[in-house]
């Protein structure tokens, strides 16, 4: 019972154990008296007097919140210098700019078409570039060497 | 609180006044010094103040407003006992250095209910030392239970323990207070 005796001054005490409390305090003159002297107890807490806070107290806390740094994002540090700003939105632009620049454009149908048509010519010059035969072949012969042909002309 | 978190620094003006004066009379009854509650509130409010932007209304606002005072509360009566002991006993403090609002009956107090007065204020200083003899916990919950009107959970939460143990800290408190106070109680309680 000890545990719901405060409950009961409150007035929290579910509609069940209220009655059951009730129905304990008519036959318990300990349990009574208990509940009585903590009545009395709270009662005289009433009499302890408010005090109210000194007349520097606002403006002590109103100083001090002042003086809190303000709490500042990203977007509030740009705002708060428009030439780094300024700086940040040229690089931006720049980046873009020369991502722009060297990208692959894509190809159009007109193109497509101008490489179908030059496909026969381009696998020509593939095959011949890449076969081997032609490269075991002598080197041309140099200018230089018909000079030495003309003695045996002569003879 | 959520018009503080949003930026409204008028919505902190009527927080700070809606909750400045049952905040310092806590930490008062709590600390026993009005100046250094006055701090404590300051503290309490600058707290409430830095954390707006991340403030979760999860809880009431008045539970975690006194979270916050209970915690400075508990740290500074601890703080405050090992001052006390290296206090010299050679210069101990009288009753009246510890108690803010107490102050002597000069001459142009001496009006014809002087001894209804004098009665008065014998019964508020045995009330105010009883409770200051509580342990501080249990001062903790008396304070938020009679004086805050605070319900079992949002004390509990505060106190950061069950709401069974913390029923049983008021009963031990309320019994502490009833023992203190007995003469006072006796009077009261054959009315």
């Amino acid at each position: 019972m000890e545990s719901k005796i405060l409950g009961y001054m409150d007035g929290r005490l579910k509609e069940g154990e209220r009655l059951e409390m009730e129905k304990h305090l008519s036959t318990c003159a300990v349990c009574q008296l208990r509940v009585n002297e903590f009545r009395a107890v709270h009662v005289l807490l009433d009499e302890l007097p408010m005090i109210e806070p000194s007349a520097a107290f606002d403006v002590r806390m109103q100083a001090r919140v002042a003086a809190e740094p303000a709490k500042q994002n990203w977007w509030a540090w740009f705002a708060s210098s428009p030439r780094v700003a300024f700086a940040a939105s040229m690089l931006v632009a720049a980046m873009v700019w020369v991502g722009s620049q060297t990208a692959d454009t894509p190809l159009n149908a007109g193109d497509i078409d101008k490489i179908n048509q030059n496909m026969s010519v381009l696998e020509n010059y593939d095959v011949i570039s890449d076969f081997a035969p032609l490269s075991d072949l002598p080197q041309p012969v140099q200018a230089d060497d018909t000079s030495d042909t003309k003695p045996n002309q002569q003879m | 609180m959520l018009d503080v978190q949003a930026g409204d620094e008028q919505s902190f003006a009527l927080l700070l006044h809606r909750y400045r004066t049952p905040l310092v009379n806590f930490l008062y009854r709590m600390v026993r010094n009005r100046e250094q509650a006055e701090d404590l509130a300051q503290e309490v409010f600058l707290r409430v103040y830095r954390a707006r932007e991340d403030y979760v209304p999860s809880a009431k606002f008045t539970t975690w407003l006194f979270r916050i005072a209970t915690n400075l509360a508990l740290n500074s009566v601890r703080d405050n006992r090992y001052q006390r002991m290296e206090i010299s006993l050679d210069a101990p403090l009288t009753a009246d250095a510890e108690d803010g609002e107490e102050k002597k009956l000069d001459v142009a107090e001496m009006h014809p209910n002087i001894e209804q007065h004098l009665i008065e204020e014998t019964r508020r200083k045995m009330i105010r030392r009883a409770i200051e003899k509580l342990p501080e916990k249990q001062r903790a919950a008396v304070l938020l239970h009679k004086y805050q009107e605070l319900d079992y959970g949002e004390i509990s939460k505060i106190l950061e323990c069950s709401e069974s143990a913390l029923k049983s800290l008021l009963f031990r408190a309320y019994e502490t207070l009833r023992v203190e106070l007995a003469p006072l109680v006796a009077q009261r309680a054959v009315r």
